[in-house]
């Protein structure tokens, strides 16, 4: 009955693992990047992506590698779904990769627990799971520079400096329109909280998946429920049509705040002069004007070696994939810098990143000063809860309209705990940390 | 109690309250519709014509759209662009009737069902490869469609018509009103309808089967850029709208898959229950019901008529 | 020559009625089941257990619910997806509430729940044919996956909205969770999905198969024979959705260890429909065929480049194998439209009359 299945399985195995296997090469560091050019998420993949394959390429073409250690990037395409992720995974993880960034949400969750298995360090900058800021129960993971809580807790107190203090927000409405998946119904436990501790409502705006390009009766809704104030978790194609359908609707835009995901210029720019007043969230600076973006004009893009259309380089998604790739290679370097050697292990990568402190000198440092705020990991707190800022849109690009807004931790961190602790408990037996922190962390 | 209120009562307070909210739900029901009718026009010229239940009519309203933007990208003028696009249509028309249709003659339906899919991948493929699966923003303005929106104060609030939306509503009633001449006027038209009626017949009277073909897919293209365009005005051009072309589906169930007339009415049906019901009714499931509600509303209609409103009649023979 | 049925004489009903008559079909099996078994955990990478061959079996399951329903039954679904989520939840649910019961009895145990939402999503097929009724199965697609995220209960109120999978041991090694090895999981897919095989190919050459074929080729005619025509079609629903349920639950459980209701949503439904028309309708085997052909395909693909050493970007290989795969599909189709194991079919009339052409 069944003849010739395993016989066509066993020819692609031998097909697929040999190649898998000899490509390994010595003396550079592996790094493999999960990205997505297709499908309905590629907006807001694609610049992401080449910011990190163009800031990897110059340091190569510039420096020769980090610390004299060359970086092999290899992009593995997962058009944003889950199983394509795990695949990637799983073809890149027998090749030693020193750490693995997963841009995405739902790959994150699905890798978390292969992640301390493996022995592969995961960053996840400011996605994935809040919880696994939790050091002591998430060594592998980290997602600095701010989780969504902190997000949402930094978009409340901007509101809250708006309005002249946040209990001004009672009895007033909150509408939070969002991804309706893992990612956007992540903030939702902490908007509660809050709801209950401003005396404010909430109303819920859903998107599901399949509706992200038909929001009008949505925003027919929003017209109808007159929130004082709309906050969006989108991704994707979502965003650009929910600014389209808010201007459409005559919402007031500077009412209207992004997370740090739904700020990208392609989010806004469809939406015509009618965008203009449109807040996001960002933790890094747009512009081009940093000598490390300057050199990857000069080493990558003018010699034709990069996949960057003109115009994108110094766009706020690009320069999120700079900043992402930035990370990457500072904790290589500190890894470096504990160890003494040059090409370093997923467990030497680990004790990098939990020991990784990037001052604003430092930043200027390697070329990107002022590109983002000082960032400090440790041991415990793979995240940092780092301050952002809120950007508005002019209508052609954007300008930063607030200072760098700190968090509030003594709200986030409760939860934060909370969860992980919650996390822990329900996949029993989650492993115990054994992994030693390292004296300078 | 309270919750029979919330079902019953309380939906029909707030459209009679607020009765501003209440028409504009209508007509974003209306539009939304009107565009739903387009995509599933598309599927029913094909299926009337060639029998095949064509999966790929999504993907083709995300390609045209995607290449007169690309062509415009590429520094073609907006109306060569559009040219550029209708060719290029029938291209893919030609190329669909002799790579597919024409070896895969008097197979099974879900066979040639299957062998859309196989065209829809292509297509995603294809497209993306040539002109980036970056979404893109519609040149709606270059190609000298409206822009901005009337509002008209009344009822106690205000309604808002996108211009966009109205010059949709337009082009399609055009858009069916000369197919609707064109299939009763003209020779090709008796020719498509013969063909519709039966194949062999057809065949047996000297009328080129190929040739319907390739024009009933080249009209079906037309239809998918019209659609593209005017859904691509409202939000973006992106791959994503590929989903939103499932909602033709319901559409068709509704307005039975060989009708025109159903395919207007099925939509217009579907876009109003839809927004109504998400409107109203979907707060108390904690919104976002549109995702589901428009195939409920189809199956409901199916329970009590299973061809369709507008459907031929079943006749079964043992 | 090679496969000749010759001199191979039945003295009883049972051995003419048995599963595999022929004495090469017999060593077949054997050698198929001995190198799925021991050869390939033995000798076979990770990646090609974790990433290939798991999924592929999980798929063939899939494809073989959806073939009795589509295939043998004649009822065309769209609904693949949300029956197995159903199942992945239900087992879900099960591991939460019953830490103690063995992993492996919990996923067949999920069947039955996503069973039970055969059945509901079934009853409109006995008014509604054809097409249209893919339309009632596509509104139980959309209506499941958006139970998977609206009702927080499914997935334990996890911030996520995803579910994880804890570890769990059979015997004292684990099967799931992070810590199981691939090719333990591996096997225990394959030990489940062979039995339910088995009792799949004894349900269609029997009587509940016979039934099923005659609704399938003309239901008023069954009927007038005396089928009774909503036990068949909704029997047919109950058990095609078992056993798409308990993919499902494999898929969660055995293969992805993490699953969000997007893991179960439209695409899914397509792919799997895609295996079962490109292996075969109304075929086990096609089943297994089309699973390994629609999942295989485009990792080959991928992996063409590098092969010949050629640095193409991670999306224009993407790009092309969405081209490649569409094109396949209809060459396939046209190739030969009763798919992959139509092809088997004739391979192996060639091998029974060689070297003679008939």
């Amino acid at each position: 009955m069944r003849l010739k299945r395993l016989v066509l399985g066993a020819a692609l195995a031998t097909l697929i693992g040999v190649p898998a296997l000899v490509s390994q090469a010595s003396a550079e560091t592996f790094i493999p990047l999960f990205t997505y050019r297709t499908g309905p998420f590629a907006n807001s993949g694609t610049p992401i992506a080449n910011g990190m394959h163009d800031y990897f390429s110059m340091l190569n073409a510039r420096d020769g590698g980090i610390g004299g250690s060359k970086v092999a990037v290899e992009e593995c395409e997962t058009g944003y779904k889950n199983e394509k992720g795990v695949e990637c995974y799983e073809s890149v993880k027998g090749k030693h990769p020193a750490i693995i960034t997963p841009y995405s949400t739902g790959i994150t969750l699905a890798l978390i627990p292969k992640a301390a298995v493996d022995h592969i360090p995961i960053l996840s900058m400011a996605y994935g799971l809040s919880a696994s800021a939790v050091g002591k129960d998430f060594p592998w993971i980290f997602n600095p520079p701010a989780t969504y809580w902190d997000g949402l807790s930094i978009i409340f107190r901007y509101i809250g400096g708006k309005e002249g203090g946040l209990d001004k927000l009672k009895g007033k409405t909150i509408g939070y329109i969002f991804f309706d998946g893992g990612y956007g119904r992540e903030p939702l436990p902490l908007l509660h909280q809050f709801a209950k501790d401003y005396g404010f409502n909430v109303k819920e705006y859903p998107v599901p998946p399949a509706q992200m390009q038909n929001q009008s009766s949505i925003w027919l809704s929003v017209r109808r429920d007159r929130p004082a104030y709309m906050i969006m978790w989108g991704w994707g194609a979502m965003n650009p049509t929910a600014v389209q359908e808010a201007a459409k609707t005559g919402y007031p835009m500077d009412h209207f705040i992004g997370i740090w995901w739904s700020g990208s210029e392609d989010d806004a720019r469809p939406a015509g002069p009618a965008g203009k007043g449109y807040l996001s969230l960002n933790f890094n600076a747009v512009g081009a004007n940093f000598p490390a973006l300057q050199d990857i004009k000069k080493y990558v893009i003018d010699k034709g070696n990069s996949q960057t259309p003109k115009g994108q380089l110094g766009e706020n998604f690009y320069n999120r994939g700079v900043l992402n790739a930035a990370v990457i290679a500072e904790g290589i370097r500190n890894a470096q810098k504990l160890t003494g050697k040059k090409d370093i292990t997923g467990d030497e990568m680990r004790r990098g990143m939990e020991s990784l402190k990037i001052t604003a000198a430092r930043w200027k440092e390697i070329g990107l000063g002022g590109f983002a705020a000082p960032m400090a990991v440790s041991c415990s707190d793979h995240n940092g809860h780092h301050s952002a800022y809120v950007q508005q849109w002019d209508g052609t690009k954007w300008v930063k309209v607030s200072d760098w807004i700190a968090p509030m931790k003594d709200k986030v961190e409760p939860l934060l705990d909370a969860a992980a602790a919650d996390y822990v408990k329900k996949n029993q037996p989650w492993p115990k940390r054994t992994e030693a922190c390292d004296k300078s962390s | 109690m309270h919750l029979l209120y919330q079902i019953f009562i309380d939906p029909f307070v707030q459209m009679g309250t607020a009765p501003d909210l209440f028409v504009q739900t209508l007509w974003e029901g209306l539009v939304t519709g009107v565009l739903y009718s387009l995509i599933a026009l598309g599927f029913v010229l094909i299926f009337k014509a060639s029998g095949v239940f064509n999966f790929a009519q999504g993907i083709m309203v995300v390609f045209a759209a995607l290449a007169l933007v690309g062509f415009y990208e590429h520094g073609v003028p907006a109306y060569l662009a559009l040219g550029l696009t209708i060719v290029l249509m029938l291209i893919l028309a030609f190329a669909v009737e002799r790579l597919i249709l024409r070896p895969l003659v008097n197979q099974a339906e879900i066979i040639l069902f299957m062998a859309t899919f196989g065209l829809t991948y292509f297509l995603i493929g294809f497209g993306e490869l040539i002109f980036g699966g970056d979404p893109k923003v519609m040149i709606s303005g270059a190609l000298g469609l409206p822009s901005g929106s009337y509002q008209i104060k009344t009822l106690g609030g205000f309604v808002q018509m996108q211009k966009i939306d109205i010059a949709a509503a337009i082009i399609a009633s055009l858009m069916v009103a000369s197919l609707g001449i064109f299939f009763q006027k003209t020779r090709i038209g008796r020719a498509l309808r013969a063909v519709a009626d039966s194949h062999r017949a057809a065949l047996s009277v000297g009328i080129s089967l190929e040739q319907i073909w390739v024009i009933v897919w080249f009209a079906a293209g037309i239809v998918a850029l019209a659609t593209g365009i005017m859904w691509g005005a409202r939000s973006n051009v992106s791959f994503a709208l590929e989903i939103i072309a499932l909602k033709a589906l319901p559409v068709l169930i509704l307005g039975g898959f060989t009708s025109i007339p159903g395919a207007i009415v099925g939509g217009i049906i579907i876009g109003l229950g839809e927004k109504i019901g998400e409107f109203y009714w979907g707060p108390l499931f904690g919104s976002g019901i549109e995702d589901w509600l428009a195939y409920v509303i189809a199956l409901v209609f199916l329970l009590f008529r299973p061809q369709g409103l507008f459907g031929e009649r079943i006749i079964e023979r043992i | 020559m090679f496969y000749r049925e010759a001199g191979q004489f039945k003295t009883t009903y049972a051995a003419d009625s048995a599963l595999f008559p022929i004495l090469q079909d017999k060593i077949g099996i054997v050698l198929i089941l001995f190198v799925a078994f021991i050869l390939v955990p033995l000798t076979a990478s990770d990646f090609a257990i974790d990433s290939i061959l798991t999924p592929i079996l999980v798929f063939s399951l899939a494809a073989i619910g959806l073939n009795l329903l589509t295939g043998y039954t004649g009822l065309l679904s769209l609904g693949t997806g949300g029956f197995m989520g159903v199942g992945a939840y239900a087992c879900y649910k099960l591991a939460t509430f019953f830490p103690g019961i063995n992993i492996v009895v919990l996923i067949i145990c999920s069947g039955f729940f996503a069973a039970a939402a055969g059945i509901l999503f079934g009853l409109p097929s006995l008014r509604i044919k054809g097409f249209y009724l893919s339309v009632a199965t596509l509104a139980s697609q959309f209506f499941l996956s958006w139970c998977f995220i609206r009702i927080p209960w499914l997935y334990n109120y996890n911030v996520s909205a995803s579910i994880e999978v804890p570890t769990r041991t059979l015997f004292g090694v684990p099967v799931t969770g992070p810590t199981a090895t691939p090719a333990t999981r591996y096997i225990v897919v394959l030990a489940i999905v062979s039995i339910m095989t088995w009792l799949a190919s004894n349900l269609i050459r029997g009587r509940i198969g016979r039934t099923w074929m005659a609704v399938r080729d003309m239901d008023i005619a069954a009927e007038l024979i005396g089928i009774k025509l909503y036990q068949t079609k909704l029997l047919a629903f109950a058990v095609s959705s078992f056993y798409c349920g308990v993919a499902g639950a494999m898929l969660v459980f055995l293969w992805l260890g993490n699953a969000e209701s997007e893991s179960f949503n439209i695409n899914q439904s397509f792919l799997i429909l895609f295996m079962v028309i490109i292996g075969g309708l109304g075929s086990l085997l096609g089943s297994f065929l089309g699973a390994a052909l629609i999942w295989g395909l485009p990792i080959v693909l991928r992996t063409v480049p590098g092969f010949f050493n050629l640095s193409i970007k991670a999306a224009t290989v993407e790009h092309i194998t969405f081209m490649t795969l569409g094109a396949l599909i209809i060459l396939f189709l046209i190739a030969e439209p009763n798919g992959l194991a139509r092809l088997w079919q004739i391979g192996k009339q060639k091998l029974r009359v060689w070297p003679f052409p008939y």
